[in-house]
């Protein structure tokens, strides 16, 4: 399947929030993404899985307006994202990410600033959009750390000090506190022990359930998108493979590659 | 026509050290800084018999600017056996032939590394500054690329989170000196090593500031009446040194920017930093005839 529309489901009638159709990337010589269209419905959750080197972050990474791609489009239904937003210039990308797309890092050195305070982590993001009230910064970054169950006592400690599901906790935080209308997760569990992970997956999935934020989580862990993930989209060699619900895919995969996925085992 | 007709006379160097085409760099360089308020604008620094980061970026304005009627007032510390203000101004003379002088009301041209006289200076006076780190994101941002594009995108959330992180940790906002400043609304720049206490003479300021570094190969400006506005929150007020009711020991002058003296029983007595005023204090003191002319600040307040 070298182009797959990931069609929505008829129930919803909205807009899609997300649309992003045929995004091809390419590093030199090597296929990152070839053709890969999704669309995501505001308060959704779409999950991305594969094995590693299937362009599912280098997909995030172009969502996110980190990467430009060779060729494709990406929309966003909001009243500030007119047009392609690939063809935004550097300031129009920054602000844009900085008001409406939240991100958290599978490496916390990616995203957090780790020599600052936490609250210090979350209060750049309000900065970056403009905030200059020390109270109003303080008191955000409070109430999104708290958001996140980051214990509060804790919120000027510098994420170095941290543990790795703390820090995951802080990006989650800086991640949503403008209330960002996408929230994109890459890979936001791997390296956390069971018993962390399945802390973080609770917040995640309360936070989902309380604000409706709309959602791209990418993992090669399974358990983490069905866990989260209304619809899911199987990637493979920078294409989509398969795409539908999460419990059609994962109770009757089509592709070859995706039965083989779900029933993987070690 | 012989060849002499067409050539100057071999000297031992040229007028102000510097060669023609340095200075001519140095001067469309200076206008360009002027043009963009606070934008640092790249020069190609030269040799001077001076070490790097020592004031030489400062140097090499002074040498393009002076004239041989050009008052020169220099202002830095150091041991006399190395650069201090002395040396300078004595270099600075050397080359140019041009006059020095300690008043602040007598002098065209200030350089200085640390301090901006107490006496208001007018329009017709410039202030050269010598800057050791021109840079203000460097702090934030150690890649100096990725540093001038924040510049160009005008991306300073950081520099507030620096002040963020030094509220958060120490209650109060901590940076002493060059502290980040926006220049007329667009580019932060640090305003050398000068205290907190005279950011704002720099604010709608009569004069011209030139700020150069020599050893980082930037100069940037701040033109007359043009605001400069230190960063700070909304809710967090800018404050400087808390000197107003500080003495001077030697002068009895009260109200100015002093430096510390420690005592051998563990007290501190003050000296008035700028010496040239606390010398005018003490002759006005003993009855002798002198001009004090305006300070920028007046019993310990900044004049509106």
């Amino acid at each position: 399947m070298s182009q797959t529309q990931l069609d929505a489901p008829r129930l919803v009638r909205t807009q899609p929030l997300l649309t992003a159709r045929n995004v091809s990337k390419s590093y030199g010589s090597v296929p990152a993404l070839r053709n890969v269209s999704a669309s995501v419905f505001p308060g959704e959750v779409l999950g991305i899985v594969g094995e590693s080197g299937s362009g599912k972050s280098t997909f995030l990474r172009c969502l996110n307006l980190e990467e430009t791609p060779d060729a494709g489009s990406y929309t966003l239904d909001l009243p500030d994202a007119d047009g392609n937003l690939f063809d935004l210039d550097r300031y129009a990308r920054r602000m844009l990410c900085a008001r409406q797309i939240g991100i958290v890092y599978q490496n916390p050195h990616l995203g957090l600033l780790m020599k600052h305070s936490s609250s210090g982590n979350v209060a750049e993001r309000l900065l970056v959009a403009g905030e200059r009230r020390f109270a109003v910064l303080r008191d955000k970054a409070r109430a999104a750390l708290e958001a996140s169950e980051f214990p509060l006592e804790r919120m000027d400690a510098p994420p170095i000090e941290l543990s790795g599901g703390m820090q995951q906790r802080v990006q989650l935080a800086k991640a949503i506190a403008l209330e960002p209308a996408l929230l994109l997760l890459d890979e936001p569990t791997t390296g956390l022990d069971v018993s962390v992970q399945a802390l973080v997956l609770d917040t995640l999935k309360r936070l989902q359930q309380e604000r409706r934020i709309t959602m791209v989580i990418v993992s090669h862990d399974l358990g983490v998108i069905r866990t989260l993930a209304d619809r899911v989209m199987v990637m493979r060699r920078g294409e989509v493979v398969e795409a539908g619900l999460a419990d059609q895919v994962f109770q009757d995969p089509q592709h070859a590659y995706s039965q083989q996925l779900v029933h993987a085992k070690l | 026509m012989s060849l002499k007709s067409l050539t100057r006379d071999w000297q031992p160097m040229s007028f102000g050290f510097l060669d023609a085409s340095a200075k001519r760099e140095i001067r469309r360089t200076s206008l360009k800084a002027i043009a963009v308020p606070g934008c640092q604008i790249p020069y190609a620094s030269r040799e001077v018999p001076m070490a790097r980061g020592w004031g030489t970026g400062g140097l090499q304005v002074s040498c393009t600017l002076i004239t041989p009627r050009t008052r020169i007032k220099v202002i830095d510390q150091g041991a006399d056996d190395s650069v201090n203000a002395a040396s300078i101004r004595r270099f600075l003379a050397r080359v140019s032939g041009a006059p020095t002088t300690m008043d602040t009301l007598e002098a065209d041209l200030i350089q200085s590394r640390h301090r901006i006289p107490e006496e208001v200076l007018q329009d017709h006076q410039v202030l050269v500054l010598q800057v050791p780190n021109p840079e203000p994101l460097r702090p934030v941002e150690p890649n100096m690329s990725l540093a001038r594009q924040m510049h160009a995108d005008a991306d300073y959330g950081r520099m507030w989170l620096q002040l963020y992180e030094q509220i958060v940790r120490s209650g109060r906002v901590m940076q002493g000196a060059s502290y980040p400043s926006l220049v007329n609304g667009r580019y932060v720049m640090t305003p050398s090593p000068i205290p907190r206490w005279d950011v704002p003479k720099l604010h709608m300021a009569r004069h011209l500031t030139l700020l150069s570094a020599g050893r980082e190969k930037r100069l940037f400006a701040v033109p007359p009446f043009t605001r400069v506005e230190p960063l700070v929150f909304e809710d967090v007020p800018y404050r400087v040194e808390d000197h107003a009711g500080l003495s001077c020991a030697r002068s009895g002058a009260r109200g100015f920017f002093m430096n510390e003296i420690p005592q051998a029983d563990g007290s501190s007595s003050y000296e008035i930093s700028d010496s040239e005023l606390g010398v005018k204090s003490i002759r006005q003191r003993d009855n002798e005839t002198v001009t004090i002319g305006d300070t920028w600040y007046k019993n310990g307040e900044m004049a509106g």
